[in-house]
């Protein structure tokens, strides 16, 4: 049963990865990043990140893609990529490349990490992570907040009309 | 149980096609949103890799990695824009601006 569940989430995860490089629309490739990430968030519901989960709910399908969408809705895309491609060869070499990187990665995987009995069970959940968030990764988090206000405030200097 | 080993299969497979993606593509948005891929398939594996060390602190780095994307997402979109407006192209071959 989890092992079906599983496969089903992966073939969704890949199927709509897939899209997301083939199809020449933007937002479709936009919409196919949401079900990727959705699945992504399945999985993680499997492996007993709930919170995880439901971050990767709110803000990467949620808060990131209607970033995304947005700047797709103002920048007017869809006439980019119509003309020739002066560089195509170039471009199709990177198939074969990305087949041979996704075989070295599995050779990898498959050495590396052997079907091992898992350890102890999973601290899983929320008060696991917010636990360790508020103890041991107390600094980082903190500083987490700083580069979110430098990014802010970033984004406004760039954004800003040309004077 | 599925074992972690598939899923960090799965997430090298995911990682390939962002890679693929960003080599591929002409638009930069669609680059990005492929970064952002690969992003989340390094995700994928720290999460595995964390429920296979038996703790949370595998979660904790996927939090941090969502924070810095967000950061990232919105700054790189804010440069897309800007660009844009100063080109009114929005192909990545004629970007060479920001080259010195």
């Amino acid at each position: 049963m989890a092992h079906a569940a599983f496969l089903v989430i992966a073939a969704l995860a890949v199927a709509s990865a897939l899209g997301l490089v083939w199809r020449r629309n933007a937002i479709h490739g936009a919409l196919f990043l949401v079900v990727n990430l959705g699945s992504v968030a399945a999985l993680y519901l499997t492996l007993g990140a709930e919170f995880l989960a439901a971050v990767q709910v709110i803000v990467y399908a949620g808060a990131i893609m209607v970033l995304f969408v947005f700047a797709i809705m103002v920048l007017i895309p869809g006439k980019e990529e119509t003309g020739l491609d002066p560089r195509r060869g170039w471009r199709l070499l990177a198939l074969p490349v990305g087949a041979l990187l996704a075989l070295q990665l599995l050779l990898v995987v498959r050495a590396g990490v052997g079907p091992v009995a898992p350890a102890a069970a999973v601290p899983g959940g929320v008060e696991a992570v917010a636990r360790l968030l508020f103890t041991r990764y107390l600094l980082p988090f903190e500083l987490t907040s700083v580069l979110l206000l430098a990014a802010m405030v970033g984004v406004l200097l760039l954004a800003r009309r040309r004077v | 149980m599925v074992a972690e080993s598939w899923y960090v299969a799965l997430s090298a497979v995911l990682f390939s096609i962002g890679v693929v993606g960003v080599v591929v593509r002409r638009n930069p948005l669609v680059m990005f949103m492929s970064i952002e891929l690969m992003l989340n398939a390094a995700n994928l594996a720290f999460v595995a890799f964390g429920r296979r060390a038996g703790n949370a602190d595998g979660q904790i780095a996927v939090f941090f990695v969502m924070a810095v994307a967000a950061a990232e997402v919105a700054v790189g979109l804010a440069i897309i824009v800007t660009v844009f407006r100063l080109r009114r192209r929005l192909s990545v071959d004629d970007l060479s601006l920001m080259r010195w």
